[in-house]
């Protein structure tokens, strides 16, 4: 009798403790949905927090420590200030002043007659115009060709829609020495052999970062056949179009015979107006094609900040008058990052680093083989050798700069772990603050 | 090499969109929000303020913009300043530590974290309760997720005329039934959208104890927390034992602020539900604007000073709404129509039978409260929205002789409804 008693007492001592239990284990199934996974982890987190734990003077992450420029600020406030419907909702798809602005500027260069309601869809930065393309236009199983190095959300965001990605890497020319980025080509066998039936699209990013390779137009048309020939989609990341150096060219693939209807062309008010903050970008593109992202993007953010849109409007209205001039801030902003390129690339050629010189774009990559220094920190034992060397690099000098191969596939990552990139669209108190750095290691070797 | 380009482009090509975006085009905005653009038409259709915001919130935002480093970048997951004042905020209003860092997400808007909570946790083949009628855009999003939206109505107690929020209630046992293995989540939103009603300790400790009981999840929007009317009280199911560690709480700067055009919105949870949010967060659109995050953080900062006076926003825009809701609803049962008096949110809804409005000349397939609304417009250049728009296919019936109409409007936009509603009866 006395063993039952104690058997009941036991078993509700363990269904109360089981119940008690229960309200702390949250679903014994999976909490987080599949499309999360192998997408949660990100260079941009960890490398950011090191260079303001070790105060490094910081040309890692991509934007301006200078201020936009004063019109575009002023184009802000002017917004603010513009009665109480600035501060509400606006139309979902893009706020018609700046649609009717996009549409006419961006006419003349893609030689195309641009709908400003139904080519153009406005976007939380030219990140969310990514993440429309990919949602609206990526299904399972389809295969999606990246070009390496890349902007490393490419890949995620292919995961994400159920895609797989297929890479195809840009390659220094053999023979020369590499000293430029327009000495990094890709090849068209390569490129050819990389395309299957379940092909769906090409990711392509001109100017690109981190290289700062601007596409001629002989490499441009050779993959617009390509695409025109396989019946692919073509995602043309142009972030960084108005930066482009020593007369290259910045040209849209969309412009080329059979593309317009295949491509999406992604900008940035943020890397356009020196306002990487206001997080406003587009994505262009026939309207069959635009209104599958917009689907998306009525389903995921719906509307985009009112007076952000407003101004970069007001932005490009002035710009539209004043293309081509002196005055025109698409002509300054390259002239004044020209500067600021040659500059660090005079300077880490001092130290005895090799840069290859980026014909566009926001950054600079420096072979760094050549370095002879004393990686000795165990935490980093098995990371690649220029995630190692930028750690090293931070901690011990107090600099920050991004490791090239985080913009590789993990199965050509280790053909490029010689590489760092280092922004130069930084005020030059910040060069200079680097220059001394560099300056002082390279007496101390 | 011509005819074969033309073949190519005539194609039917693999441009086919994907699969998670079938059917989620339409919607009910896009068919009613052009008319905003109309002046003369007297506009209660649409959920935003005609009434501008607090002006130290604009001041805030212009102070912002002239400092160069808040126009670049911010964190990905919420500008330090915004995060921390809303663990202030919340902390005291939930009675807990709210880890600014790991347990708050900054998105686009309420919608933006209605998207990242429900990409993050919602998987293919699951099934989420959506209590109708519902935020339109609850049923598309969990669509895209690939899971299956089960609708439950609420329902008006018989016997009573409806005339307030109140009056209309969950069935605990129809709610029971709809909890099945496969439900992954419960969507919860109160004040609700377009009823007002604000849900009782009661109702959402019945919610939470299905919820823990079948070991769901629950997103509760909250949006119009602030925006609740006296003898009623914003209970937060969070707050509730057992749904801190199951509960994703949505809030807005636009609705709390009156700035729907900033599109801020924040998710809080525990640490194990908001990692995935700020997983899909990073692969989405990676960070919100900066200067805006730093004038929505002044402005808490200012009103956790303020919280519990008068003086506090929060309390003073819904004493403000309070008067402009019985206005409106006095102008409304005048002229013989029966408002839903609505307990909480700027939204009312107007029951319009008593019209016995023919529409039969108007011979679209389409529910009689999108007929109605479409004929006020053209005939009565009053706008609304028509209620159906929030319901699922088998609701129809109970809804379709309802239309909603928001209140947080200047006064003479109300006074102009007003007259309008007043000569309904001339021609």
């Amino acid at each position: 009798m006395r063993i039952i008693r104690n058997l009941a007492v036991t078993l509700a001592v363990n269904r109360n403790n089981s119940q008690r239990n229960h309200h702390k284990i949250i679903m014994s199934r999976q909490l987080h949905a599949n499309r999360t996974v192998g997408v949660d982890k990100n260079v941009w987190v960890e490398f950011t927090q090191l260079a303001a734990d070790y105060k490094a003077v910081n040309l890692g992450q991509g934007f301006p420590d200078f201020s936009p420029p004063q019109f575009i600020q002023d184009a802000f406030c002017a917004a603010l200030n513009g009665g109480p419907s600035m501060h509400q909702y606006t139309r979902a798809f893009g706020h018609p002043r700046l649609v009717k602005s996009l549409a006419r500027f961006f006419s003349r260069t893609v030689g195309h007659e641009i709908d400003p309601l139904d080519d153009i869809l406005v976007t939380v930065g030219a990140y969310q115009a990514l993440f429309c393309a990919f949602q609206a236009l990526i299904d399972d199983g389809d295969e999606v060709i990246i070009i390496e190095p890349f902007f490393d959300c490419y890949q995620p965001m292919a995961l994400m829609a159920g895609g797989n990605a297929v890479y195809v890497p840009l390659r220094p020319k053999k023979g020369s020495a590499v000293l430029s980025s327009g000495d990094w080509v890709l090849s068209a066998e390569e490129l050819t052999s990389k395309i299957t039936p379940r092909t769906k699209a090409i990711v392509i990013n001109t100017p690109n970062n981190p290289l700062g390779k601007v596409y001629q137009l002989e490499e441009l048309q050779m993959i617009a056949d390509l695409c025109v020939k396989h019946d692919l989609l073509c995602f043309s990341d142009e972030v960084y179009e108005w930066l482009t150096y020593d007369g290259a060219k910045h040209v849209k693939i969309a412009s080329l015979p059979g593309m317009w209807e295949r491509t999406v062309t992604i900008g940035s008010a943020g890397k356009t107006f020196s306002a990487t903050g206001w997080k406003v970008g587009w994505a262009i593109s026939s309207g069959n094609i635009i209104k599958h992202l917009k689907v998306v993007h009525q389903n995921s953010v719906y509307h985009c900040a009112t007076a952000a849109q407003e101004a970069v409007a007001c932005g490009f209205e002035t710009e539209f008058e004043l293309f081509g001039t002196p005055e025109s801030y698409f002509h300054q902003l390259p002239a004044m990052l020209h500067h600021k390129r040659q500059k660090l690339a005079s300077c880490l050629q001092s130290v005895g680093l090799q840069p290859i010189m980026p014909e566009g774009g926001y950054f600079m990559i420096t072979d760094i083989s050549s370095v002879k220094c004393d990686l000795n920190d165990e935490s980093t034992k098995y990371e690649s050798y220029d995630f190692r060397f930028v750690k090293w690099l931070t901690k011990e000098k107090g600099l920050a700069t991004i490791p090239v191969s985080a913009f590789f596939s993990p199965e050509h990552s280790k053909e490029f772990d010689k590489y760092i990139r280092f922004c130069f669209v930084k005020e030059n108190a910040t060069l200079d603050a680097a220059e001394n750095i560099l300056k002082k290691w390279n007496q101390r070797e | 090499m011509d005819l074969i380009f033309v073949l190519q482009y005539t194609m039917s090509s693999k441009h086919t969109p994907a699969r998670r975006i079938e059917g989620l085009d339409k919607n009910v905005w896009v068919a009613f929000t052009s008319v905003a653009a109309d002046p003369s038409i007297v506009n209660l259709g649409q959920g935003y303020p005609d009434i501008p915001p607090p002006s130290y919130v604009k001041e805030a935002l212009a102070k912002a913009v002239a400092v160069d480093r808040l126009n670049q970048y911010t964190r990905g997951f919420g500008h330090p300043s915004l995060v921390k004042a809303l663990s202030q905020v919340y902390g005291k209003v939930y009675g807990r530590h709210i880890d600014p860092l790991k347990e708050v997400l900054v998105t686009v808007g309420g919608y933006g974290s209605l998207f990242n909570s429900i990409q993050g946790l919602v998987e293919e083949g699951d099934e989420v309760i959506i209590i109708e009628p519902f935020f339109d855009c609850y049923v598309p999003m969990v669509r895209m997720a690939g899971a299956k939206p089960v609708l439950i109505p609420l329902r008006p107690k018989s016997g009573t005329k409806t005339v307030t929020s109140a009056d209309w209630y969950l069935d605990p046992d129809e709610l029971s039934d709809k909890f099945t293995s496969r439900t992954k989540a419960i969507i919860i939103n109160t004040p609700n959208n377009p009823i007002g009603k604000v849900f009782t300790r009661d109702e959402l400790q019945m919610i939470a104890d299905l919820c823990i009981k079948h070991d769901t999840l629950c997103f509760s929007d909250e949006v119009y927390e602030w925006l609740v009317y006296k003898g009623h009280q914003h209970v937060k199911i969070a707050t509730l034992p057992g749904m801190w560690d199951r509960t994703i709480t949505i809030g807005s700067a636009g609705k709390t602020f009156s700035v729907t055009g900033w599109k801020l919105g924040w998710s809080i949870g525990p640490e194990h539900l908001i990692k995935h949010l700020q997983t899909v967060m990073m692969n989405s659109l990676y960070t919100c604007p900066t200067p805006l995050q730093e004038a929505v953080a002044q402005g808490f900062l200012v009103n956790y000073e303020l919280m519990g006076q008068p003086e506090c926003y929060f309390s003073s825009l819904a004493e403000e709404l309070e008067g402009k809701r019985d206005r409106l609803a006095a102008v409304l049962q005048e002229v013989g129509m029966t408002p839903i008096i609505p307990e909480g949110g700027y939204f009312m809804l107007v029951d319009v039978t008593s019209l016995n409005q023919d529409l039969t000349h108007m011979t679209d397939d389409e529910a009689y409260d999108y007929k109605f609304v479409k004929w006020m417009i053209k005939e009565k250049k009053l706008a609304a929205i028509p209620v159906t728009a929030f319901v699922g296919e088998e609701s129809r019936k109970q809804f379709e002789k309802y239309i909603r109409l928001c209140f947080i409007k200047k006064d003479c936009t109300l006074e102009a409804a007003g007259n309008i509603l007043k000569n309904w009866r001339k021609v």
